[in-house]
């Protein structure tokens, strides 16, 4: 195998196409999946204003997108990506399964952060006259924002998963350069080296993230 | 005597099956300390809870200003920063500064003026010998600095009644007399005050009346010399006999 310009700049593309698809996902993914978080923690028995029926249909419709296999869904999916971008492969179609995909994700990680808030604290906030939605900014999504941060961290690194395996019914970027050269054209050099990047891709999110994380805590000394 | 700021009628209290207050009467006056006592699980707690609108109630009213104390009402919120609540564990948020967490109830719930709220923020915590912890965190403070400061946080709302529950009970020794003096000092400026406490000798020397409470009953509500001296019950004897030590 020859690492030439050629090849270099069809990295450099993968990685931008990439990190676009996953970028754009999962903020599309948290305009979803955060007020669905919430609304899943808000609404609990052990809640803020329990609301059982309407928690239950959150529930289930969430871990019915969550246990879809993200490969049938990208399929599942492609006459209303079809519909909304226009076409079925390339990476800003990719971005419409991945956001589904996410968001759920999203919504769960959101609903557990939020549930890890002392409910001592949130009495005292209550006992305070605190409304609902001061509660709901100030207290809850304030006093869980490590945990949504090592969350949001998280779903960076699991969308960049899905991404790569969009590749398979073209979804552009490294994942789809790994199936085109590593697997149809029997490239291996070239299938490893976009596994490696797709590897310090998920590190240096996880590094951002949990920086910031660290950096927010005042929990600790 | 001064008008009725609290009066509570008949309150009922049930968890599912279990009634935890039964048919509880009794009225606090303006400027009054009285001072709530009785056996762990009597139902203490949960009394100071339902004044807040924490939990809710099944039977009988709470009326503060002659306004109804109702949970999941809309008046709910207005009602409550009448009546300020300290708890056991202090409950500070941990990612707030101590100043923070003081100001941020005025400001967002009482819309008023930051630098306003800071000021008299500041004032209060010099009060409570907390002056040079205004940029501190909680993690950094001790059980009782952390509990002069929850006492503050009420007080900044200027209630009109505050409910104090068990607030010492997690502390030292020695930090228990730090909030103890605070809680003096409140009464001598004439604060209107529920206080719930195992500290007997605190209890008799702040209350203008105490209240014992037993299986969700009221047994006694006469005034400290009364209570402590010659309860009329023989189960408040027995309460008090177990403040007593003698070497047999």
């Amino acid at each position: 195998m020859q690492i030439d310009s050629q090849i270099v700049g069809l990295l450099l593309e993968g990685i931008r196409d990439t990190l676009y698809m996953v970028l754009v996902s999962t903020i599309l993914g948290y305009a979803l999946g955060l007020p669905l978080g919430i609304m899943l923690a808000v609404s609990d028995k052990n809640g803020i204003r329990p609301r059982p029926a309407l928690y239950r249909i959150l529930d289930i419709i969430t871990n019915i997108l969550r246990s879809i296999p993200f490969l049938i869904l990208l399929i599942l999916l492609i006459p209303v990506t079809r519909a909304l971008v226009g076409k079925s492969y390339g990476s800003t179609a990719t971005i419409v399964p991945l956001t589904i995909a996410a968001a759920p994700f999203i919504g769960r990680m959101v609903e557990s952060s939020l549930k890890e808030v002392d409910q001592g604290v949130i009495e005292a906030a209550q006992s305070m006259g605190a409304s609902d939605g001061t509660i709901v900014w100030k207290v809850l999504l304030g006093e869980a924002r490590i945990s949504l941060i090592v969350g949001v961290t998280i779903s960076l690194g699991t969308i960049l998963g899905y991404s790569a395996m969009a590749g398979v019914v073209g979804g552009g970027g490294l994942g789809d350069i790994a199936i085109r050269y590593g697997y149809y054209r029997w490239e291996t050099g070239i299938m490893l080296i976009t596994v490696a990047i797709i590897v310090v891709l998920v590190q240096i999110l996880q590094w951002i993230g949990m920086r910031i994380a660290k950096k927010l805590d005042r929990r600790i000394p | 005597m001064s008008e009725i700021l609290l009066e509570v009628s008949n309150l009922t209290k049930r968890f599912g099956e279990n009634t935890i207050l039964d048919g509880i009467s009794f009225t606090i006056r303006k400027g009054e300390v009285v001072v709530l006592v009785g056996p762990s699980g009597c139902g203490k707690s949960t009394l100071l809870r339902c004044l807040n609108g924490i939990e809710d109630i099944q039977g009988g009213q709470i009326l503060l200003d002659g306004e109804a104390v109702l949970a999941g009402s809309k008046e709910l919120t207005q009602m409550r920063q009448k009546i300020g609540m300290v708890f056991q564990s202090y409950e500070l948020f941990p990612h707030m500064n101590v100043l923070r967490n003081i100001t941020i109830a005025p400001e967002k719930v009482q819309k008023r003026k930051r630098a306003e709220v800071e000021i008299e923020a500041k004032a209060l915590l010099a009060r409570v010998g907390l002056a040079d912890k205004a940029d501190s965190f909680p993690r950094e403070l001790s059980g009782g600095q952390k509990q002069r400061v929850a006492i503050v946080r009420a007080l900044i709302l200027h209630p009109e009644v505050i409910l104090f529950d068990e607030v010492t009970a997690a502390l030292d020794p020695e930090m228990v007399r730090e909030v103890l003096d605070v809680i003096l000092d409140l009464a001598k400026q004439g604060k209107t005050m529920l206080i719930v406490t195992h500290e007997m000798a605190f209890a008799r020397a702040i209350a203008d009346r105490v209240i014992f409470l037993d299986d969700g009953h009221i047994l006694e509500d006469s005034d400290p010399e009364t209570f402590f001296e010659h309860p009329e019950t023989k189960r408040a004897e027995q309460f008090l006999g177990t403040f007593r030590f003698e070497k047999r």
